[in-house]
């Protein structure tokens, strides 16, 4: 674009410009005074240690958006399950877990009672489950495919389960050997038992904008596998754009179906972002009244469809959108942004959050 | 970073042609001096194929650079301005309005020639040194440019600050004073923002997007930051959206694969990512 002759490069203050950037807010907290910024670490000052996070004025009510906005991190789980190329230690996920708690986050997906056999990298999940610190305020559902993962997550301390279904009959079958009714069934079963001892049930519905296998999927076969979850007891259906194929136009005519039989209020979106489309549908469905959106710190987690391919949108780049559209997380960006460079370092990775490319890089 | 040889700028912008993108901009008249990877520019536009129906827009920072664009067979060319004060004279040292003094002098030119003239807002959602940039101060400006003779204005997130919300406060302020039929936004991808920030123009009523193949061009304020949005993942969601744009993904994905072979550096577009299965 403009002609930047390379003299302005070295004169600017990155700094000085997230002083006066009123974008990155801390909505909850009000102005942040440095002072507050925990430290990094033995000897390593704060990249943001000087600079000042102002409040964002509210314009949510007159945007027709809604005013507040949960975000579920998956990092953890979904995040950490799809890094195929090192299976993390669990004292590192223990820790990374622990930071989360400490950001602001209401809800963090710890982790998946689902046979080591099938997902090595949840194997640890009992020692997770019962070694992360449960901090007031902040819930830990965990992945419960079938009635045994759901009993030992119980006996492991979990005290809110997830079943996973897909609106593509091929999804269903290679994802989780069984067809989308079998699959049914068993999750009855689990929420069930889950009802009957007062533990709150997600329900996620897979492919939701498209599949590896069929490629198009009906918003009808979304409904339909969406109000067979709602109905069995799931509080709320997470509809997955699992391999990120989706584009505005077609969250929004799948969410106009679902939302004709699911309340908009116990739905979420959980949108990955293989070809970049993300936010922009994440911003669709927030248009569309959905106000819990699923995202994973430094968008963790490739595609096991596309190898190379990028996965979850990332933590950072949406409270990054929802600060600067007014809309009230309660979550701070800056403690997910050092959270985000926490489970990078120990991965050995760059981060997918541009956020946190732009921020750190400074 | 490093100067691309003239050969492969030209098979670049042969390739976007064939690509079908319908305006390709291909270089700039400024001086060498102060932007060396742009020394070849006459060549460029001599050396390249002048597709049907494609128009070639160049840069012109003065009356200098804009004769010498002509001279080497520019058929229309691109003014610069910002919303910001403290940018307008970092980046080109002078005034907002010693500026667009500048612009009206290369408008007036323009208009004897018969060549068209597009101008660029720089900072309109943010300033890496004014910080907040006031909407109306955005309208201003593109007001001045647009009564000055400008057929078009593209309105510029230079540093990808904005979000949706800042997008529509800042579009509200300009299309009261700008019908938007001559209004383009150009969305910066650094925090992210750039492809939502897009859709919310395109619901306002903005039908003309910049973007950049591969997301080239990094952020000369943020080192190993991102810059322009990528022209394929924009394209992705155009067509998701059922808006024809005439361009080929296919092809402009092999234009995309191309100079990031040339370059030698990875692809800024994630639909490109995710299509190579490398």
């Amino acid at each position: 674009m403009g002609n930047v002759p390379s003299a302005v490069k070295h004169c600017l203050s990155y700094q000085q410009l997230l002083r006066e950037h009123l974008w990155i807010g801390d909505s909850v907290a009000g102005a942040l005074d440095p002072a507050q910024v925990p430290p990094r670490g033995p000897g390593c000052p704060h990249p943001f240690a000087h600079c000042q996070l102002v409040s964002l004025p509210e314009t949510s009510q007159s945007s027709g958006l809604p005013e507040y906005v949960k975000i579920v991190e998956v990092g953890p789980r979904d995040g950490l399950q799809n890094e195929k190329v090192v299976i993390v230690p669990t004292d590192i996920k223990i820790e990374f877990i622990n930071q989360l708690s400490q950001t602001g986050l209401s809800v963090i997906e710890v982790t998946s009672f689902v046979s080591s056999r099938w997902v090595p990298q949840m194997a640890d999940h009992i020692e997770v489950m019962k070694g992360i610190h449960q901090y007031p305020g902040v819930r830990y559902p965990v992945l419960t495919p079938n009635l045994q993962g759901f009993h030992r997550a119980v006996a492991a301390g979990a005290t809110e389960i997830s079943v996973f279904g897909a609106a593509s009959e091929s999804f269903s079958k290679k994802n989780i050997n069984c067809s989308i009714e079998e699959s049914m069934e068993k999750f009855e079963a689990v929420v069930k038992s889950a009802r009957h001892m007062n533990i709150p049930a997600r329900g996620y519905v897979s492919c939701a904008l498209g599949c590896p296998y069929e490629g198009n999927i009906t918003p009808q076969k979304v409904t339909e596998v969406s109000k067979r979850l709602y109905g069995m007891g799931c509080y709320e259906i997470s509809l997955g754009d699992t391999i990120g194929v989706g584009t505005p136009g077609s969250m929004r005519r799948m969410l106009e179906n679902v939302m004709k039989e699911i309340p908009p209020s116990a739905l979420a979106v959980h949108c990955h972002d293989t070809y970049g489309q993300a936010l922009a549908n994440i911003l669709t469905a927030l248009q569309m009244g959905i106000n819990v959106v699923d995202s994973a710190v430094s968008g963790l987690g490739g595609c096991p469809y596309a190898k190379g391919a990028s996965g979850n949108v990332a933590t950072e780049d949406l409270i990054y959108m929802l600060n600067g559209l007014g809309l009230n997380t309660g979550v701070n960006l800056y403690k997910v942004m050092e959270a985000g460079d926490f489970i990078c370092k120990a991965v050995n990775k760059t981060t997918n959050s541009k956020v946190a490319q732009a921020s750190f890089n400074a | 970073q490093n100067i691309v040889p003239t050969p492969i700028k030209i098979k670049l912008i042969d390739m976007l042609s064939e690509a079908g993108l319908t305006v390709i901009e291909a270089t700039s008249f400024v001086s060498p001096k102060w932007v060396p990877q742009m020394a070849d520019n006459a060549e460029v536009l001599k050396g390249i194929q002048k597709f049907p129906g494609v128009n070639y827009p160049v840069l012109t920072p003065n009356i200098k650079g804009f004769q010498a664009a002509v001279a080497a067979g520019a058929k229309e060319v691109s003014v610069f301005g910002a919303a910001s004060e403290q940018f307008t004279r970092k980046n080109t040292n002078c005034s907002i309005e010693e500026s667009l003094q500048r612009s009206d002098e290369i408008l007036r030119a323009a208009r004897a020639a018969g060549i068209p003239v597009r101008g660029y807002v720089s900072c309109a959602l943010g300033c890496p040194y004014e910080g907040k940039i006031s909407p109306a101060k955005v309208a201003e400006i593109t007001k001045k440019m647009y009564s000055m003779g400008c057929y078009e204005i593209s309105l510029g997130d230079t540093i990808g600050v904005g979000t949706p919300g800042v997008m529509k406060d800042m579009l509200s302020a300009v299309i009261h004073e700008v019908p938007v039929a001559a209004l383009a936004v150009h969305c910066h991808d650094t925090y992210g923002q750039a492809l939502a920030n897009t859709l919310m123009a395109l619901q306002m009523g903005v039908s003309v997007v910049d973007s950049s193949v591969a997301g080239l061009g990094g952020c000369p304020y943020a080192q190993g930051a991102s810059g322009n949005l990528a022209t394929e993942d924009l394209v992705y969601m155009l067509s998701g959206l059922g808006m024809h744009t005439g361009v080929n993904l296919q092809k402009l994905l092999e234009a995309g694969t191309f100079i990031c072979q040339a370059l030698n550096r990875k692809t800024s577009s994630k639909v490109a990512q995710a299509t190579c299965k490398l």
